[in-house]
């Protein structure tokens, strides 16, 4: 375990590393950083010194690891927009995407297993093939125009939810959090549905597919021989099992739903890091994007590392395949 | 028995695939849907009312007409007109055609270079296919939307690199794919044969190996283009995407959202429609697909 741990960790630094050099390379040798910061009316002894006082007559490699090394001590720059630190732009709209985030996996959770254990215990009945025809569904329906929708439907005609921003925000541990407070549950509602959307309806397929492929194992049959009721079986026994593939991907969705916040924050203009890099990129402001980069980078990483033991403490399997 | 009696039908892989096709009504349609779509797209500069590009016929006083309502240049505008006075039923139409022709476009693309990685990593094994694959981890563990994201920060807007980032962020599905399934191949023994005929290497991965992985890979290049589709009116959706000057799909609907808290509601909602009904085609289709060319649910 402690091997394969290492190995992992191994991995992650690795990607890390080639990540950062990625967002580096792509941010700072593809446009020329002196035309945004230098005014252009400025003379060439003035060039030459902003350009030595940013380290940009340093080779190429050198520039980047001052860049690494100033990233180590979370300096990732100041926006030139907000004339702040980025990262502390980003750490301060953190929360917002974080509670959206949890928000719309909780409520993929509580409404895709119910209806994936149904449709698979159930495949022929009618409200199960509607299930898995609603499913497709949530596939195929465009984030970013339900939540059109949304709004149209729920805050312009019916006039029940307010359709932008985070509303009021309850403190608890000196962060401001919208579900504390009555008017912010009632903001974060319809962006939570809009972002769980896709979520729900992998659940249910996760979970149907589960089902279906357990159901027909030999433990489960022996189990339903031995005369366990029903209930046992389906939910010590199949249960258990589907839940392997259903933590991993939800897990694993966790990331994704942070990075596809991106586009629900744009919608209902919900103040989180996905809005910021939005507005960031449109203005190009670079230090921004570069921090939001590296910020995902390393969260992404944390996240996959995170399932993977995960996994190999719900999965025995890995556990053996590992140590052999 | 003659040589002159009858010949049974023989039951070819691609006759039972379409027969199993078939047996679903949903995934019929859905194909008949989509070549619908697709008709439309093709034919939009002929059958379309309006050139939505051309600014000549454009009148701003035409701009946000309700459905149903008929303009100043006398043409019925059925889904109503956006703010430029722009008929939308025409627009959609149009913004088919760029939707179709990115979201297409870039999953043939990303399949054409998947799938030869995918086949070489699987083939070569060793180092190569460690470093392919390693490559295609990296790339499956960042969700597509943050991937294209940052490379059209870097790359800017445009038809064209929009193409570049959604085959940079699709790749990696069809060499997964493709190597999963080359390496149960490569072990068969009509390879071993191709080897031992010293056939080029080339032809072994194009001709022997290629042609036996594709099940899958049709099922994932069906799936890959609707997701493209919804990615690109996503990003166009953001402002990252296609132009103004050639809307698509996801343009169209951005154009609408400040007017929607009016409750001029169409200019989003039509083309929102549109979009809708071409990927759950496709997604019906591949869906479909799926299970006829899965042999784990084979009885």
């Amino acid at each position: 375990m402690a091997l394969y741990l290492l190995r992992r960790l191994m991995q992650s630094g690795f990607v890390l590393v080639a990540m950062s050099l990625l967002v580096f390379l792509g941010v700072y040798a593809v446009g020329d950083p002196i035309e945004i910061l230098i005014s252009p009316d400025a003379d060439q002894i003035e060039k030459e010194r902003a350009i030595r006082a940013l380290g940009l007559d340093l080779p190429l490699w050198q520039q980047y690891l001052v860049f690494v090394g100033k990233a180590l001590q979370g300096d990732l720059g100041r926006s030139f927009v907000f004339n702040e630190p980025a990262i502390q732009l980003i750490l301060q709209r953190m929360p917002a995407t974080l509670e959206l985030a949890f928000g719309s996996m909780f409520l993929s959770i509580l409404i895709g297993l119910p209806l994936g254990l149904y449709a698979g215990l159930r495949p022929n009945r009618a409200l199960s093939k509607g299930i898995m025809a609603g499913s497709i569904l949530g596939f195929s329906l465009p984030t970013f125009w339900v939540g059109l929708m949304l709004i149209m439907v729920f805050a312009v005609q019916l006039g029940w939810l307010p359709s932008t921003g985070r509303g009021d925000t309850a403190l608890l541990f000196g962060i401001p959090w919208s579900f504390l407070t009555l008017d912010g549950l009632s903001h974060i509602l319809l962006p939570a549905i809009n972002l769980s959307l896709f979520k729900i309806s992998l659940v249910i397929r996760l979970t149907r597919a589960g089902v279906r492929e357990t159901m027909l194992m030999d433990y489960v049959k022996f189990a339903r021989a031995k005369g366990l009721s029903p209930f046992r079986v389906t939910f010590v026994h199949v249960f258990k099992n589907i839940m392997i593939p259903v933590v991993t991907v939800v897990g694993l969705e966790l990331g994704g739903t942070i990075a596809f916040s991106v586009v629900t924050e744009s919608v209902f203009a919900w103040p989180g890091m996905g809005k910021l890099i939005i507005d960031s990129i449109n203005v190009l402001d670079r230090p921004v994007i570069v921090a939001y980069l590296m910020m995902i980078v390393l969260m992404f990483i944390i996240i996959n590392l995170a399932v993977d033991i995960l996994y190999t403490v719900l999965d025995p399997r890995v556990r053996l395949e590992a140590k052999a | 028995m003659s040589a002159t009696a009858a010949v049974p039908q023989v039951e070819t892989p691609f006759r039972r695939f379409v027969s199993e096709f078939c047996a679903s009504p949903l995934a019929v349609g859905g194909l008949v849907v989509f070549a619908i779509i697709a008709l439309v797209a093709i034919l939009a500069p002929w059958i379309a009312p309006q050139d939505p590009y051309d600014l000549a016929v454009l009148d701003i006083m035409d701009g946000r007409l309700e459905p149903g309502s008929v303009g100043g240049s006398g043409i019925t505008h059925w889904l109503g007109t956006d703010d430029q006075g722009r008929d939308m039923l025409s627009g959609i139409m149009y913004g088919l055609r760029i939707s179709l022709l990115v979201g297409v476009g870039s999953a043939l693309i990303a399949c054409l270079v998947g799938a030869s990685l995918g086949l070489l990593a699987a083939y070569a094994g060793g180092r190569t296919d460690t470093m392919i694959m390693r490559l295609v981890d990296l790339q499956l563990s960042f969700p597509t939307i943050l991937a294209a994201l940052m490379i059209l920060a870097f790359l800017g807007k445009g038809i064209f690199n929009v193409v570049i980032a959604l085959v940079i962020v699709e790749w990696a599905y069809y060499a997964r794919t493709v190597r999963g399934s080359a390496l149960v191949e490569r072990r068969r023994e009509y390879i071993e044969a191709a080897m031992c005929l010293a056939l080029p290497t080339r032809r072994i991965l194009f001709n022997h190996l290629l042609p036996n992985c594709l099940p899958p890979l049709i099922v994932v290049g069906t799936m890959q283009i609707a997701r493209a589709i919804a990615l690109e009116a996503t990003l166009s959706f953001l402002g990252l995407g296609v132009p103004i000057t050639e809307p698509s799909l996801g343009l169209l609907i951005a154009n609408g959202y400040e007017y929607m808290l009016s409750g001029k509601y169409w200019i989003s909602f039509y083309p929102g429609i549109a979009l809708l009904i071409t990927i759950v085609a496709i997604n019906l289709m591949g869906d479909q697909m799926r299970d006829v060319l899965n042999p784990r649910l084979k009885k």
